[in-house]
C-alpha cells in the first residue's frame, strides 16, 4: 500500500464518518440501551427478574411472603450450583452436559461409602469430591488432548457417568432414615434455619458463598481474565501467552468439583441419595446460565447472571404454580424464556461500530 | 550498512521449514536479527513472512531447522516460552480478546498481582497498578484519545487495537519486538506515530524485526531489508544502496539481487 492509497482510505472513512453520525443521531436511544447491555450483561437478566416480580406479585397470592421467597431459594440451590460449574465452562465458549451426571454419582459415592460401608462421614464426602473432580477432568482431558467438541465429549460422558452410577448403586436408593442413623453430616445442608418467617437452608447460605467465591475468582485473579479470554478467542489467548489448555483442563476439574459440592447440598434437599434423581438437572443449569445472559458462544457474561437465571426460573415456577397455571405452562414458559434470552445474547453480542 | 554483522545474531534461524499439508510455507528458510537493528521483511502475499515470524515467537512449530536466541538453540513449546526469553510479538491478527478491556488485553498472560496476603494467597490482582501502566503506555503512543482504559477492545476501532497491541508489545518486550504489518490498519497520523515508537525502541537498544507492505515505511525506518520469497530468504539488502521499485522487483522475483546480497544459495 502506498501512502496515497492510504490518504485515499482516510478521506473515505471521514467522508462515511459523518453519514454515519447523522445516523447515529437518529437512532441514539436504541444504541445507548445496546452499549449499556453489552457493557453490563447481568442488567438484562435483572430486568426480567425484576419484571416477573412485579407481574406474579400482582395476579398471585402469598407470592410476595419471606417464606414463599425461600422457598423458591431452596429449590434453585441445587440448580444455582451446577450452574456455577456450568457457568465456567460455558464462559470457555464449552458446554458440559454432564453435570447433573457428575453430581448424582458424586452423591451416591458418598452415600455408598457413608452409609452402606460406613466409612467416615467426612472421608466418604472427600470421596464423592474426588471423584466429581475426576469426572470433570476426564471431561476437560477429552477436550483438550483429543480436541474434541465439548458437546459431544459430555453428550457421552453425561451417559458414562450415568451408567456408572447406576452399577456403582445397584440401582438403590440409600434411604433417609439410614443417612439419618449413620452419616447424619451428609444431610447438613439440607438443615434450616427461620429468619423472620423464612426457611433457608445452609445450602442456600453454601450457593449464596460459592457464588460470591467464584464472582472474586472470575474478575480478580489472573485465572479468571483467562477464562474470559479462552473463551473470547481461543487463538489469540494462547498467543497472548495464555497456556490455554492447561487452563481449559482446570475449568472443568474445577466445574466437577462444584458439582460434587452441590451432590452434598442435593442430599440435604431430598434427604435421601438417588441415582435417579435430578435427571434434568444438566439442561436446568444451562437454563439458569443462559438466562443469567452467559453468551453460549463463550466469552461473555457474569456469575451473578447465573444466580439471577437460576431464580428467576424458580420465580417463574413458583408464581405460575400459585396463579393455578398447569406444570406443562410452566415448562412452556421456561422454554419461551431461554428463546429469548439466547435472541437477546445474539442482539447484545452485535457491536455497534 | 551501520548494522555490524560480524557479531553474533541476536536472533537465527536456520533451515527452518514448516508444511501445511501440502502447502510449504516455509521451505529451508533462514533469518539473522542483529543486535540494535531495525530488520524489514518485506514479500507478496503468501510468501510466509508471517509463518516465520510465528516460528520465531514460538506460535508455530518449525517441521525442521533451529532457532538461535543469543546463539543459544531454542525451541518453544509455545509463545509463552517465547514471551518470557523477552521476544514480544505483535501478531498480523493483533491478538486480542475483543471482550476484555484494554488493561485487561495488555496484561494477559502477565498480570500483576496485589502486594500482601490478598495477593500472594487469594492471587488477587492489582489492577489500579494495571491501570497506570497501561495509560501510560497508551499515551505514549498517543493513543489517549481512547477515553476509558477499561472499555472492551472491540469498541475501539481498527486503528486503536493496532495501537493497543503495538504499545503491548514495546512496553514489554526486553529482548527483541517483532512486529507483522503494525500500520496496516492505521491511518497517516497513527502510522506516523507507530514509526516513531518503532525508532524509540531502537533507541532503547532493542533490535526489531517489522513486516510491511508498505515500502516508504520500510525505506524509512530499516537497516536491512530481509526480502522473502516462496518461503525462502532470498535476499538482505540494503535500503540505501537500492530503490523501492528494486526492493518490490526483487520480492516479485522480477529482478535478482546482485550476489553480495542473495543469501538462497
Ligand atoms: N495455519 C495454516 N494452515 C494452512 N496453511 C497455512 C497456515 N498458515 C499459513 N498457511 C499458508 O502458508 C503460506 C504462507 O502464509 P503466511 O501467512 O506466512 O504469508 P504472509 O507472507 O504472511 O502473507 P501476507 O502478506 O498476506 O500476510 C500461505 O500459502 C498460507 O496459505
Ligand atoms: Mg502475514
Amino acid at each position: 500500500m502506498s501512502d496515497a492509497n492510504s490518504d485515499d482510505y482516510e478521506k473515505a472513512i471521514h467522508s462515511g464518518g459523518d453519514v454515519a453520525s447523522f445516523e447515529e443521531r437518529h437512532r441514539a436511544p436504541l444504541e445507548r440501551l445496546h452499549n449499556f447491555l453489552h457493557s453490563y450483561p447481568t442488567a438484562a437478566p435483572l430486568m426480567v427478574l425484576a419484571a416477573s416480580l412485579v407481574v406474579f406479585g400482582a395476579i398471585a397470592d402469598n407470592f410476595f411472603t419471606p417464606f414463599n421467597f425461600s422457598l423458591i431459594i431452596q429449590q434453585v440451590t441445587v440448580i444455582g450450583v451446577l450452574g456455577i460449574a456450568q457457568t465456567l465452562i460455558i464462559l470457555t465458549a464449552g458446554i458440559d452436559l454432564s453435570v447433573a451426571a457428575i453430581m448424582v454419582l458424586s452423591s451416591v459415592v458418598m452415600g455408598r461409602l457413608g452409609v452402606t460401608m460406613g466409612l467416615p462421614t467426612g472421608l466418604a464426602i472427600l470421596a464423592g469430591f474426588a471423584v466429581g473432580t475426576a469426572c470433570g477432568a476426564l471431561n476437560g482431558f477429552l477436550v483438550t488432548r483429543f480436541k474434541l467438541p465439548p458437546f459431544i465429549v459430555t453428550l457421552g460422558t453425561w451417559s458414562v457417568f450415568f451408567a456408572l452410577n447406576l452399577w456403582y448403586s445397584d440401582a438403590q436408593t440409600v434411604r433417609s432414615q439410614d443417612i439419618d442413623a449413620t452419616a447424619p453430616l451428609l444431610k447438613f445442608f439440607g438443615e434450616r434455619v427461620g429468619i423472620m418467617g423464612a426457611q433457608f437452608t445452609y445450602g442456600s447460605f453454601l450457593m449464596l458463598g460459592l457464588f460470591g467465591v467464584f464472582w472474586y475468582v472470575l474478575n480478580w485473579t489472573a485465572w479468571g481474565r483467562a477464562v474470559y479470554a479462552i473463551g473470547d478467542d481461543k487463538e489469540a489467548a494462547e498467543l497472548a501467552g495464555i497456556r490455554t489448555d492447561r487452563i481449559l483442563l482446570s475449568v472443568y476439574a474445577v466445574g466437577g468439583f462444584v458439582c460434587a459440592v452441590a451432590a452434598w447440598i442435593a442430599i440435604g434437599r431430598l434427604g435421601s441419595i438417588s441415582p435417579q434423581s435430578f435427571y434434568e438437572g444438566n439442561l436446568d443449569a444451562i437454563t439458569a446460565v443462559v438466562i443469567g445472559g452467559t453468551s453460549l458462544f463463550g466469552g461473555r457474561g457474569a456469575i451473578f447472571g447465573t444466580l439471577i437465571g437460576a431464580i428467576t426460573v424458580g420465580v417463574f415456577r413458583s408464581g405460575l404454580k400459585l396463579a393455578g397455571v398447569e406444570v406443562l405452562w410452566q415448562e412452556f414458559t421456561v422454554g419461551v424464556l431461554i428463546i429469548v434470552a439466547v435472541a437477546m445474547d445474539q442482539w447484545i453480542r452485535k457491536v455497534s461500530s | 550498512m551501520s548494522v555490524d554483522t560480524s557479531v553474533e545474531p541476536i536472533l537465527s534461524g536456520r533451515g527452518l521449514t514448516k508444511r501445511y499439508g501440502r502447502v510449504t510455507a516455509m521451505d529451508a528458510c533462514d533469518f539473522d536479527l542483529y543486535p540494535g537493528e531495525i530488520l524489514a521483511v518485506i514479500g507478496d502475499n503468501g510468501a510466509g513472512k508471517s509463518t516465520l515470524i510465528k516460528a520465531l515467537s514460538g506460535a508455530v512449530r518449525p517441521d525442521e531447522g533451529e532457532i538461535r536466541l543469543d546463539g543459544k538453540p531454542m525451541s518453544y513449546a509455545n509463545p509463552l516460552e517465547a514471551r518470557e526469553h523477552g521476544i514480544e510479538t505483535v501478531y498480523q491478527t493483533l491478538a486480542l480478546s475483543p471482550a476484555l478491556s484494554i488493561v485487561d488485553n495488555m496484561f494477559l498472560g502477565r498480570e500483576i498481582r496485589a502486594e500482601g496476603f490478598a495477593g500472594k494467597y487469594l492471587r488477587k490482582l492489582d489492577k489500579a497498578a494495571m491501570r497506570r501502566f497501561a495509560r501510560e503506555k497508551l499515551s505514549e503512543l498517543g493513543l489517549m484519545t481512547i477515553q476509558n482504559i477499561d472499555q472492551a477492545v472491540e469498541t475501539l476501532s481498527g486503528g486503536q487495537r493496532q495501537g493497543v497491541a503495538v504499545a503491548r508489545a514495546c512496553a514489554f518486550g526486553s529482548k527483541v519486538v517483532i512486529l507483522d504489518e503494525p500500520t496496516a490498519a492505521l491511518g497517516v497520523k497513527e502510522s506516523r506515530r507507530v514509526l516513531d515508537l518503532i525508532l524509540d525502541v531502537k533507541k532503547r537498544g532493542l533490535p526489531i524485526v517489522l513486516i510491511s507492505h508498505n515500502m516508504p515505511h520500510v525505506f524509512e525506518v530499516a537497516d536491512r531489508i530481509h526480502v522473502h520469497r516462496l518461503g525462502k530468504r532470498k535476499a538482505v539488502v540494503d535500503p540505501k544502496k537500492h530503490t523501492m521499485s528494486d526492493a518490490v522487483a526483487m520480492m516479485t522475483g522480477a529482478m535478482e539481487a546482485p550476489p553480495e546480497e542473495r543469501t538462497d544459495n
